[in-house]
């Protein structure tokens, strides 16, 4: 199953790679990561997409926890928490299909950051779901390049 | 001893940091970038440096050090191949949770990065078998890393912990500062057991008709020998323990079973498998010690007591799992035990037999030397009481079958990695921290080769470490798997034709050396060696050749189906 954790490390060059390095030295699945810095600049908030049944995330959460860099590691899976991704995705544009492509932009709810003669890019934000319907949709347009920021997430305020 | 807010250079900030950590040895070798560690050490008399004559030397050093006195051990190298040196030393103290802080060397700060001469990326190499590493950038950093590098390699369970010091650093100024306290928010150990489950515990072993005690190097790390020996004593509960848990319970005591695992004892192993209770106490699950998984200690409910929570379920999901310290956990576990249980009499019966039909035994030829033999001598003339340190193989095994430990801190092996060439430095170290018990060392040929350079430190510096070299000219484990699951095929496993002459060579560097190759020489070598504390002294104990250790779990089976013997290896019992 797949499961969201936030985990609260240390703000210093090596935490990401310790927690990365972990995921490959013990074998665990780590489908995205992504960090950025928390309200106090002393502390990163990770956000680490992986799947696995109870007993290895189990393991997961707690080898997270071993880390002396990690200070807060949170299973959001079962928890309230909303999640986003970002995607930016440059797609080939013609007079034939500009239409189409921009009534498509209009459904996900994106927005036109570039546009050239012959291409044009787009952002779209949601939930990875979202992100890959996205992307299956305008695919037949042709996809010349494509970044995804990798999930971050964070609870539901009270 | 400088004060504090004193303006000092980072190499005086580090000799001054150790001694407010009261190290005694430093175990290094010294190189470009450390020059002006090595100059501030010249004139320092209270912390005595150990050269070593290699860094991998050092590291096993410290950890023998560490294991035998419970102290951390420090090691101190240069940058580039001198860190590197120390990888496999470090490996194999994160395996078996050693406290050591190695302190290496590194180019300046300006310089890293751009590949200079004998720089490498130690923090990056090692940060998958260091409990956690720094790389200190600003002197005024240096202090409190160094500070943090000894709570965090001691405190909970404990590990290797590296310090990575550019040379800048190391000859820049700051006023000196001594953290009293140290906080570090990501590392907050359970030590406390939580009080409802060790209560749980104690009903479990109250009601248990068949209880048995799995106990590893944790409670030997935890000093909780003496608990252990109350509560297994005082409620008649067998104890069986791993090869780093040897000598938390006396290997004399009716209620030893001895090892467990791949070459436990079949008592042992017996016991676990019809054990309805199974208490696991500082051990975590290891693959050597299960086995096959889906049949290890099927009919038992398990507790486990672990400091660190991911050894809990990782290996074997368990019933009670009780995350702290194991000196808490058996203090508390007393405290919530009833005055009386059962005695669990035909439970002890039942593994009487098992121990009868199947002791540990060996043939004994007047002609020929066994290393059983050569053990069980040493284990008799020094009365379980001196501080064992073996290298990796067979010897090792039989070690823990014919050595019977009385005392906690009495074996020193590699358990977790398993490094051959561990136990000549191990063993030098260990007699640096312990002289009021005799060290001795059961080396392999093969291992011995590995750091033989270490003996120049061991006479240099007078270590009166008895060595008996079991010397069968093979690398004889491999080759019992070879004889016994590779065709017979021994592949690079025969040493006879090039195996030096070690009498003339543990001579050639100063060593006192004899020979044994028989029952006879062997016991006054062994008399001989025990009696001399002038320095190291090797006794070449020309063992049989194609012996090989039993009984045997294969790997991957069931620790109840043990392999009893060479003749007929397809007899399961």
């Amino acid at each position: 199953m797949k499961h969201i954790i936030s985990v609260l490390v240390e703000n210093r060059f090596g935490s990401l790679n310790r927690v990365a390095a972990m995921f490959s030295a013990r074998g665990f699945n780590l489908e995205s990561i992504s960090i950025g810095e928390t309200e106090d600049p002393e502390i990163s908030r990770m956000t680490i997409v992986t799947r696995g049944d109870d007993q290895i995330i189990n393991q997961v959460l707690k080898q997270l926890n071993r880390l002396i860099d990690t200070i807060k590691v949170t299973d959001l899976t079962r928890q309230p928490h909303v999640e986003r991704e970002l995607l930016l995705m440059t797609l080939k544009l013609s007079k034939s299909t500009q239409h189409e492509i921009f009534e498509l932009i209009n459904v996900f709810k994106g927005k036109v950051v570039d546009i050239k003669q012959k291409s044009i890019t787009i952002e779209v934000i949601g939930s990875p779901d979202k992100i890959n319907t996205s992307i299956d949709i305008f695919k037949p347009y042709g996809i010349k390049e494509l970044a995804r920021s990798g999930v971050v997430a964070i609870h539901r305020g009270e | 001893m400088h004060n504090t807010g004193q303006i000092l250079n980072g190499s005086e900030i580090f000799f001054e940091c150790l001694r407010r950590e009261n190290v005694e040895y430093i175990f290094g070798y010294p190189g470009g970038s450390l020059l002006k560690v090595y100059e501030t050490l010249h004139d320092i008399e209270d912390i005595r440096h150990i050269l070593v004559r290699h860094e991998q030397g050092a590291t096993h050093m410290a950890e023998g050090y560490a294991r035998a006195t419970g102290k951390p051990g420090v090691v101190l190298v240069t940058s580039g191949p001198g860190a590197t040196n120390t990888v496999t030393g470090i490996a194999n103290a994160y395996m078996d949770s050693s406290p050591i802080v190695v302190f290496t060397g590194q180019v300046p700060s300006s310089l890293i990065g751009n590949d200079a001469f004998q720089e490498a990326d130690i923090v990056g190499i090692t940060r998958p078998i260091t409990k956690h590493n720094f790389l200190v950038k600003d002197v005024r950093e240096l202090a409190i890393t160094i500070r943090k590098a000894f709570y965090l390699a001691t405190t909970g369970r404990p590990g290797p912990v590296v310090v990575d010091m550019p040379k800048d650093v190391l000859a820049a100024t700051c006023p000196f500062e001594w953290p009293e306290t140290v906080e570090i928010r990501g590392f907050k150990p359970t030590f406390k057991c939580h009080k409802n489950q060790v209560e749980k515990a104690a009903h479990k072993i109250a009601k248990a008709k068949r209880p048995l005690l799995y106990v590893g190097g944790g409670v030997i790390t935890a000093e909780a020998s003496e608990e252990l020996r109350t509560l297994a004593v005082r409620y008649n509960i067998p104890v069986t323990m791993t090869l780093q848990g040897l000598g938390a319970f006396p290997g004399n005591h009716p209620l030893s079973m001895g090892m467990l695992g791949m070459h436990g004892t079949y008592w042992a192993n017996q016991s676990v498998n019809n054990c309805d209770l199974l208490i696991a106490v500082g051990a975590r699950f290891d693959d050597r010690v299960t086995g096959k998984i889906d049949a290890f200690a099927t009919q038992a409910y398990k507790i486990h007591n672990d400091i660190d929570p991911t050894n809990v379920d990782k290996n074997i999901k368990v019933d009670l799992p009780i995350v702290g310290d194991s000196k808490d956990f058996l203090a508390t576990l007393l405290e919530e035990m009833p005055e009386k249980t059962e005695g669990h009499e035909s439970w002890l019966a039942e593994i009487e037999k098992w121990r009868k039909k199947c002791p540990l035994s060996y043939s004994l030829e007047p002609d020929s030397l066994k290393t059983e033999f050569v053990i069980e001598e040493v284990s008799k003339e020094t009365a379980g009481n001196a501080v064992v340190v073996t290298d990796v193989g067979q010897h090792q095994m039989w070690t823990s079958q014919f050595y019977t430990f009385m005392n906690p801190r009495s074996i020193i092996s590699s358990g977790g990695l398993g490094t051959m060439g561990y136990g000549l430095p191990a063993a030098i170290g260990a007699a640096f921290g312990i002289t009021d018990r005799p060290v001795v060392l059961f080396c392999g040929d093969g291992g011995f080769m590995m750091n033989i350079q270490e003996l120049v430190t061991a006479v240099y510096n007078r270590i009166p470490v008895k060595i008996f070299l079991i010397n069968n000219s093979y690398l004889g484990m491999v080759r019992q798997w070879q004889e016994l699951f590779h065709k017979e095929k021994y592949s690079f496993t025969d040493l006879g034709d090039s195996n030096p002459d070690f009498v003339k060579l543990a001579e050639a560097f100063g060593c006192k050396a004899l020979m044994a190759d028989n029952p006879e020489n062997a016991k006054k070598a062994i008399k001989i060696a025990l009696d001399y504390n002038e320095g190291p002294v090797l006794v070449d104990c020309r063992v049989v050749r194609k012996d090989m250790v039993f009984p045997m779990v294969p790997a991957g089976g069931a620790i109840s189906d043990m392999l009893l013997a060479r003749l007929n290896p397809k007899t399961m019992v």
